[in-house]
């Protein structure tokens, strides 16, 4: 852990080292349905930090709200020292420093993978379509997929879809990367070539927000997984620890069920 | 097969091998049938044509290919128009009147779908707008603009043809079934479509533009199609205010030479408007799909 560093470059500068994502007091509701009860969590920059828990325990919700999708309803959100959830903040500034992949991925269904990537870039990053594309193919290149880039989505198998949604949120050149159970949608059989997609950006650094259910993945890849029930972070350790010997009684029932279910 | 115990084996369900059938039949007995029996209707119906006790006046009356002939050329000097010619009024007031429709229109779902509280009260305008429009009979719409806006006496709006104000009016009435054609297109695309692209630092706008306006009027261009050629045929309300369209034009014809093989004349035009329309609307939908499945570049 690097110490929070309140004078660290924000969005703007370069963002670089130090405090990458702060999050403190954070709360979240929809309707009478108290979804994130006070979630306070720092991550540093080129960390890898894994989110586990049930179905509903905030997961998702937490991600969306670092992405600006969800407004907050209390606490706050700093990136490298800059407040995020205050007022008159640019949304789509954040955006390009925060780049999000959903379980479904949500790729553009009337438009080719290539343009399924090059459309932001275009259209937010502002610069030529010649470029764009050259990016583009660049990173198709780099995951394997260069001979899809003209084929729509609905040609693509689940596991190349979410590899495209990778790429087209990497277009942006985010600095921090939310992935939203990734592979929860995804045939088991194809489960592995996202992952591998991912330890192939933990490997060059990109700080990443990581919710999954595949434990094995995360003890893995993670330099600390957080343990979510119930709105809060329970328990926050590096995975060796976690894993091995769970403090908090309900990551221990969690834990318990994920290897009697035999997915640990 | 896990189709039930007992259950009879899918070979057995009647169909002819070649898959489930919905709505067509499958194999060359099932074409003879269908030719046969389509004969068989079209007969009957020429036979009552024929026998019915007032056959031959219906014929020379509505039918007559010299009053056709003579509707369709026009004669000036006999105090009627040719029907052939006005058509192309009709033609333009549609063309016309479906562009301002489509961005008139779009305008409207789009205010009606916002959800800043600053456009509350244009929210409520639209509505307002939408139920009026098509709760009110065009027929009156015609009649209100090209009667009443005259009669105003403004400067510039109050001296256009006929054919403009029908075209106003069709507008008018138009974009308010449009714009709920549009609203359940916009509505269609699933809300992750938004969050994907707003997710990617696209503004709200560019959102719309690129990603969910495409998919939306993807999803409504069979009924937006389908209200384009009931406008076709709408442009004939027009004659109401004077304008010598097509039905005008073939109803001076009826009024002069009382003969009513002008209307036949002005409906095979209308429909060798639409029927291109309609072949147009399925090729369309067609091609969309197709080239989504082949996933070839566009």
């Amino acid at each position: 852990m690097t110490a929070p560093d309140g004078a660290g470059p924000g969005p703007g500068t370069s963002p670089a080292e130090g405090e990458a994502i702060r999050i403190e007091g954070l709360r979240k509701s929809f309707g009478p349905n108290e979804v994130l009860r006070g979630i306070d969590l720092s991550v540093a920059t080129h960390e890898v930090i894994c989110l586990i828990g049930a179905s509903g325990s905030g997961k998702s919700t937490l991600l969306r709200c670092l992405n600006l999708l969800e407004p907050i309803d209390a606490g706050r959100i700093s990136l490298w020292g800059q407040e995020i959830t205050g007022a008159g903040v640019d949304q789509n500034l954040v955006r390009k420093y925060v780049g999000i992949v959903f379980q479904s991925f949500n790729l553009f269904p009337h438009m080719s993978v290539l343009r399924n990537i090059t459309l932001a870039p275009m259209k937010a990053r502002k610069i030529p379509r010649t470029q764009a594309e050259e990016e583009a193919r660049a990173l198709l290149t780099r995951f394997g997929l260069l001979d899809k880039q003209y084929d729509y989505p609905d040609r693509l198998s689940g596991g190349q879809q979410q590899r495209v949604a990778i790429v087209r949120a990497l277009a942006m050149r985010p600095q921090i990367m939310l992935l939203d159970e990734v592979t929860s949608a995804l045939d088991p059989e194809l489960v592995a070539e996202v992952l591998d997609v991912i330890r192939e950006l933990a490997a060059t650094g990109m700080t990443m927000l990581i919710a999954t259910h595949e434990m094995g993945f995360a003890r893995d890849i993670a330099n600390r997984v957080c343990f979510l029930a119930d709105g809060t972070i329970v328990e926050d350790a590096p995975p060796s620890r976690l894993f091995t010997e769970p403090r908090d009684e309900r990551t221990q029932k969690f834990l318990r069920r994920i290897v009697e279910a035999g997915r640990l | 097969m896990s189709l039930g115990s007992g259950g009879p084996a899918p070979g057995s369900f009647g169909t002819t091998g070649r898959g489930p059938r919905l709505l067509s039949g499958g194999g060359r007995r099932a074409t003879a049938v269908s030719s046969a029996s389509t004969l068989v209707v079209l007969a009957a119906i020429v036979v009552i044509f024929l026998l019915a006790p007032g056959s031959a006046q219906v014929r020379h009356t509505f039918f007559n290919p010299t009053d056709m002939w003579q509707a369709f050329i026009g004669d000036p000097k006999k105090g009627y128009y040719s029907v052939g010619e006005a058509i192309w009024l009709n033609i333009r007031m549609f063309l016309a009147a479906e562009v301002l429709i489509l961005i008139v229109a779009l305008a409207i779902a789009l205010v009606r779908l916002s959800t800043s509280p600053v456009a509350f009260p244009f929210r409520v305008l639209s509505m307002i707008y939408v139920d009026f429009f098509r709760g009110v009979p065009l027929l009156l719409v015609i009649l209100a603009i090209g009667f009443g806006v005259p009669a105003l006496r403004l400067p510039f709006v109050s001296t256009q043809s006929a054919a403009v104000y029908g075209v106003a009016a069709l507008v008018l009435s138009y974009s308010a079934y449009v714009s709920e054609v549009y609203r359940a297109g916009l509505n269609s695309v699933h809300l992750s479509q938004v969050a994907a692209a707003r997710s990617l630092g696209l503004s709200q706008a560019s959102s719309l533009r690129y990603v969910i306006l495409p998919q939306a009027v993807r999803n409504v261009v069979p009924p937006l199609l389908n209200d384009f050629i009931s406008l076709q045929k709408d442009t004939a309300l027009v004659g109401v205010l004077g304008a010598i369209e097509a039905n005008e034009a073939a109803q001076i014809y009826s009024s002069t030479v009382f003969n009513y093989s002008s209307y036949a004349v002005a409906a095979v035009l209308f429909l060798i408007l639409t029927i291109p329309l309609a072949r147009f609307t399925d090729r369309v939908i067609d091609r969309d799909r197709r080239r989504r499945l082949a996933g070839s570049a566009p």
